[in-house]
């Protein structure tokens, strides 16, 4: 068995609106090992957007402890965190987050500029990822020249660029076709069996789900 | 590509915004760069200020006058190196528009005193030599067309009557600060007339001008001066020549103090205007600074990002702003003196006073860059994600 690459110790989450509290995640332990691809399914409003945002410390447990790819993720200062991030998280976006005014290929680059390569090496990087989601030939173009699949491709082309520990995925078919959902999710599959990556998918999606090596449902913040 | 990269491409997402927002920078730094030369001009006289000299006048007011007797026993006190005189004459050129600085003055020791007023050799005797002639700055003599030989014709306002003087030199200033507007003639030949017109003031001189040995004794000689003179009819009140001037500045000291408040006030609105934009800006790309943090960016990276955007566009506003003072400098330094003759004989543009308004205009662009920054690491990242609009 593979060392926990993530793993949530009685994580408790809730969130205050006006005077009521409201318990997202309650009491959740969940363990992850180094190449696992697990998917978290359950309805709307059940916390599993809220786990990958507790995995990548964009948001901070109530109660309890996360690790994640070495650290406590859970008791890191802001500026470490990002720098954390930057090093071992990968995050693939439901509506893709690209940024309009650069290229697929800038896109890509973004999280490049983050680390200490040249210009030329990080070109090379930006190839071949763009390469593996095969959009070679789509360097130059801005995200409006370019369709949903496409432009998922150029987000999941981001998330590995830095070869990240941890790729967190959070609906990353919601917004496409049947048939551009299915490119995508051999995608992340073949990103997972051939570079052994670890991925942690929140979908809505069943056919998505099956993708995955283990499916956890979810609901009102507890594994059902 | 760089993160400079993307301050630009962020700009020119909505270019029409920053070409506004821009204009409206040039604007102020035009309306901060003429009101920095208008007080200058007003300070022109202090600046040019020598630090050796003194003025001494009466106690109690510059129109009450000293006796000319006062001269010798200056010029016996410690410190005191040269002593010359001079008197306001106050005539007109026409008419109230044809108005220009005259003193009557001693002409050898006022030139000996003020060397900073540079004439040729042949010049000056000519002026020592004509009890009627006169020594005219270079840009007095080029407003109204005057060459050594010509007779000028003034209306006495102090002194009333018609008096004319003949050019014997034109002189240069030694350095830009140097006046170039006045006009010397010669206190005998005013004094002369003075007699017949109001001989209760022959013999008076407006104040004196004293040359001391070392700046660093100007306390001491203004102090011996004074008591020289305590108790007597005319007591003095002596001076460095730039506090004298400043006394002069001070007098329009409301107008200058709404002037600079102006200035502050034109700052501020670079502010508004330069904050409003970034914080638009950064509501509009609430969910991409977001992603950004996602991917890894830190506070830092987000701050350079927004203070490149606003140093940015504060440069283009500079460098228009600036485009734009040049010639309109020219054109309000004409108007003024078509309207007020040489009152602002250094209505100049100084590079330092460009170099003023940009450094501030890009000072400003960092504090206005603040306000955005504070909200984008004051947002949950999470809560950026889910941002929609």
């Amino acid at each position: 068995m593979n060392q926990p690459v993530v793993e949530f110790q009685r994580v408790s989450k809730s969130y205050v609106r006006g005077e009521q509290e409201i318990s997202v995640l309650k009491d959740f332990s969940l363990s992850i090992p180094q190449g696992q691809f697990l998917a978290i399914m359950g309805p709307s409003g059940s916390g599993k957007t809220t786990i990958l945002n507790l995995v990548a410390g964009l948001d901070r447990p109530t109660q309890g402890t996360i690790h994640a790819a070495g650290i406590a993720v859970s008791q890191q200062g802001e500026t470490d965190l990002a720098r954390w991030r930057a090093r071992h998280i990968g995050f693939v976006f439901q509506f893709y987050n690209l940024i309009p005014v650069l290229t697929a290929a800038e896109n890509v680059e973004l999280p490049l500029l983050l680390s200490k390569l040249a210009r030329r090496e990080r070109f090379k990087h930006v190839q071949a990822a763009l390469g593996l989601v095969g959009l070679s030939d789509r360097i130059h173009h801005y995200p409006r020249q370019l369709s949903g699949g496409q432009e998922q491709r150029v987000g999941i082309a981001r998330a590995i660029v830095s070869d990240p520990t941890i790729l967190l995925a959070d609906e990353p078919t919601g917004n496409l076709d049947r048939t551009a959902a299915q490119a995508i999710m051999a995608l992340l599959t073949r990103l997972h069996q051939e570079l052994n990556k670890t991925i942690l998918m929140v979908t809505h999606d069943p056919h998505a789900a099956d993708y995955a090596q283990e499916i956890l449902h979810f609901d009102k913040g507890k594994v059902r | 590509m760089t993160l400079g990269t993307l301050v630009i491409r962020n700009l020119r997402r909505h270019t029409f915004r920053v070409a506004l927002t821009a204009l409206g920078i040039a604007t102020v730094i035009l309306a901060f760069n003429l009101i920095v030369t208008t007080v200058r001009a007003w300070y022109a006289g202090v600046e040019a200020a020598v630090p050796n000299r003194l003025i001494s006048r009466h106690a109690a007011s510059l129109s009450i006058h000293l006796p000319l007797a006062y001269r010798d026993r200056i010029a016996t006190l410690n410190g005191v190196t040269g002593v010359t005189y001079a008197n306001w004459f106050g005539g007109v050129y026409r008419d109230a528009k044809g108005f220009f600085p005259q003193f009557a003055v001693e002409p050898a020791s006022f030139l000996d005193l003020h060397a900073e007023l540079s004439i040729t050799e042949a010049e000056r005797q000519a002026f020592l030599g004509d009890r009627r002639g006169c020594v005219i700055g270079r840009r007095l003599a080029a407003l109204y067309g005057w060459k050594v030989g010509d007779v000028i014709a003034l209306k006495g306002t102090i002194y009333p009557g018609d008096w004319e003087f003949v050019v014997r030199g034109v002189y240069h200033g030694a350095d830009a600060a140097t006046d170039e507007t006045w006009m010397l003639l010669r206190w005998d030949y005013m004094n002369e007339r003075r007699q017949q017109i109001d001989p209760d003031r022959a013999g008076t001189v407006g104040w004196y001008v004293i040359r001391i040995a070392d700046p660093s004794l100007a306390g001491s000689v203004t102090r011996s001066v004074d008591a020289e003179f305590a108790n007597s009819t005319a007591e003095t009140r002596t001076e460095t020549e730039q506090a004298f001037q400043a006394g002069f500045v001070a007098m329009s000291g409301a107008i200058i103090s709404a002037l600079k408040l102006l200035a502050i006030v034109l700052n501020g609105v670079t502010l508004l205007v330069l904050a409003n934009t970034l914080v638009m800006a950064v509501r509009e790309r609430t969910k991409e600074l977001a992603v950004l943090r996602t991917l890894g960016f830190r506070p830092s990276h987000l701050t350079a990002l927004m203070t490149g955007e606003a140093l940015l566009i504060a440069g283009l506003g500079s460098a228009l702003g600036i485009a734009i003072t040049i010639p309109t400098t020219y054109i309000f330094g004409a108007l003024v003196a078509a309207k007020l003759g040489n009152f602002f004989q250094h209505l100049t543009l100084y590079t330092s006073t460009l170099l003023l308004s940009t450094s501030v205009t890009l000072c400003i662009a960092v504090c206005a860059a603040a306000f955005p920054i504070m909200t984008i690491l004051r947002d949950k990242i999470a809560a950026g994600l889910r941002h929609t609009g």
